[in-house]
């Protein structure tokens, strides 16, 4: 623990740091605190990763929000335009889209694989214990570790037009139903969605079954001697006691949603027309293709306030409860 | 644990379908890149006539041992730099707890959720003023940047738990902070410091926005900035593109196949502690 500095008569508290101390002990005939050394040697550790922190993180954080209030090419001198840029997303329709179908992939990307996996994950954990468990949890977590813009080139291909779904629908006699998923101004999006559960599906599983293999055994176990069937199971003990792993989740699979880009780039850049369009996309497009800095960057302070104001609720629940 | 035998046959059912669903598009990818170059074949069939010189004809396009070497530089650039800077930081923010300590720690925790694609632009500009803009560098620094938050929360996470006598005891013996660092607590924050070197690792090979926006040569980027690039050139070749593909995944399999257990107990761990 820090020492608590010794309090000289005037002051009824000191705060601890960022005092600047070295004025105030020259100032002083009772010193309530030295610098010391070891505090000087402690700062110059965080420095280098503080320094890299600082350069390349926070002062462009910064410097989004303040090119978010110009119009600006990049090149030429930016213009003050104040709050147009934000005004501007809630007006043009390929813009608030862009948020509206961030949140579609949030269904898609965080409510069915953390859905879906605690349901699996509970029948997994009922009966697949040893080998083939262990095979599983390998092959489910395969597309967590390639690139994501291996998976979007993957189902690129699975989704066209002669790929593997369609060859399956037709195999089931339900050749009325194909067509090319990902140009389909209808299906683009669950399509896009279908491979993000993909990628995210086999990490809550994985991670999900952890959680429960926690859990005291014998609460299983007199469940089961009382006769509970495996939805009293799921709902009674599997639920309120995996709150916190529920929490994890939805948080990495929320931010991989909300913040999606390479999957979308891949496989649709967006398209067909907007309509799998999502924030990173159109500040990518914005940005860099059509050189508008300043939408651009109000969008992104759009997008990084979201993923804050979502990410809060999640976490404050699941950590709350875990204790 | 006894459970009915209809149950078990239901749950065994599930875990093969989710293993073919995971697997099937492996698969694939993989009998289509065995297709004459050029044609396009259905999703899944066996070819006539394998023609496995895709593999070599993708191998060259894609100027892989170029690409393997770029790749490799990014990653033993990017993790022992943040693993030394990260576990320092940790070590003084969670260990010392220098002043301002708490301040600090919220500061990388801000940075914990930030999208990369919220800070891209000023980045590139950043990069276009310091020249670096299109080297290797232009996706080393930001890189190291951008995985402060996670990886100083995660060191310090070990280093907040480490019991004070141990530095108490060096402490005595006369040890300075860079000893007690360097010599006592880098040796037992060894497990940590491994699970950060595997993710970071992962990302890092896995990264593709940087890329894409910082650097236009494939050849320097990382190998998922280079399969974008790939995919660009042959959209319509798509035997050629699953055989570039699948070369492109095949370090990173063999990679998981060896290490996975230590793979999967990082990620998780990644997960649970961010």
């Amino acid at each position: 623990m820090m020492p608590t500095p010794i309090q000289s008569k005037g002051k009824s508290t000191v705060t601890s740091d960022n005092r600047h101390p070295a004025a105030e002990t020259s100032r002083r005939i009772v010193r309530p605190r030295k610098i010391r050394r070891e505090d000087v040697v402690g700062w110059l550790f965080v420095l280098p990763a503080l320094l890299m922190y600082v350069v390349f993180v926070i002062v462009p954080f910064l410097s989004t929000i303040r090119y978010s209030f110009f119009k600006w090419n990049g090149v030429s001198p930016a213009i003050w335009v104040g709050l147009k840029n934000y005004v501007n997303i809630f007006q043009v329709p390929n813009l608030i889209g862009t948020v509206i179908n961030a949140f579609w992939l949030v269904v898609w990307f965080s409510v069915v694989p953390v859905g879906l996996g605690l349901v699996v994950a509970s029948v997994i954990h009922r009966v697949a214990t040893g080998r083939l468990g262990t095979i599983a949890q390998t092959v489910l977590f395969l597309p967590q570790v390639i690139p994501l813009v291996a998976a979007g080139i993957i189902w690129g291909w699975l989704l066209a037009l002669p790929g593997l779904i369609n060859q399956i629908l037709k195999a089931l006699g339900l050749g009325a139903l194909t067509r090319a998923w990902l140009g389909d101004f209808g299906t683009a999006l669950p399509a896009v969605g279908v491979v993000g559960i993909w990628v995210l599906l086999g990490f809550c599983i994985v991670l999900l079954l952890t959680g429960m293999t926690k859990v005291d055994p014998a609460l299983y176990e007199s469940a089961r001697i009382d006769g509970a069937g495996w939805f009293r199971e799921f709902a009674a003990i599997t639920i309120p006691l995996l709150k916190y792993e529920i929490g994890v989740c939805l948080t990495v699979t929320v931010v991989a949603a909300l913040a999606a880009f390479d999957i979308i780039w891949v496989t649709t850049a967006g398209g067909p027309g907007s309509s799998t369009s999502v924030p990173g996309v159109q500040i990518y497009i914005l940005g860099f293709t059509q050189r508008a800095v300043g939408p651009a960057s109000a969008l992104a302070v759009m997008l990084m306030a979201l993923v804050v104001l979502v990410i809060i609720p999640i976490q404050w629940l699941s950590r709350e409860s875990a204790k | 644990m006894k459970v009915a035998r209809g149950e078990l046959w239901v749950g065994r059912t599930l875990l093969l379908v989710l293993m073919a669903f995971t697997i099937l598009p492996f698969l694939s990818i993989f009998l289509t890149a065995l297709h004459p170059s050029g044609t396009v074949p259905g999703g899944f069939e066996w070819p006539a006539d394998p023609q496995w010189i895709n593999f070599v004809t993708a191998w060259n396009q894609a100027e892989m041992p170029k690409l393997l070497a770029s790749s490799l530089f990014i990653v033993f650039a990017v993790v022992p730099a943040s693993l030394v800077i990260s576990t320092m930081a940790g070590f003084a923010i969670g260990l010392l707890k220098i002043p301002g300590s708490r301040i600090l720690l919220y500061l990388f925790v801000f940075g914990l959720t930030l999208p990369f694609s919220g800070i891209i632009i000023p980045i590139y500009f950043l990069e276009r003023t310091l020249g670096i803009y299109n080297t290797r560098l232009a996706i080393v620094l930001p890189l190291i940047a951008l995985y402060m938050p996670f990886a100083v929360f995660w060191m310090r996470a070990h280093f907040v738990n480490m019991p004070a006598e141990i530095s108490e005891a060096a402490r005595v013996d006369g040890a300075t902070t860079w000893d007690l660092f360097w010599q006592i607590h880098v040796p037992l924050a060894r497990p940590p410091v491994t699970s950060l070197g595997i993710l970071m690792a992962i990302w890092t090979w896995n990264q593709f926005l940087l890329c894409l926006v910082l650097v236009e040569d494939p050849t320097q980027r990382t190998m998922a900035g280079a399969l974008g690039a790939f995919q660009g050139h042959y959209a319509n070749n798509v035997p050629l593109l699953c055989a570039g593909t699948i070369l492109i995944l095949v370090p990173t399999l063999i990679v998981f196949i060896l290490f996975q257990r230590q793979i999967i107990s990082a990620l998780l761990q990644g997960a649970i502690k961010g």
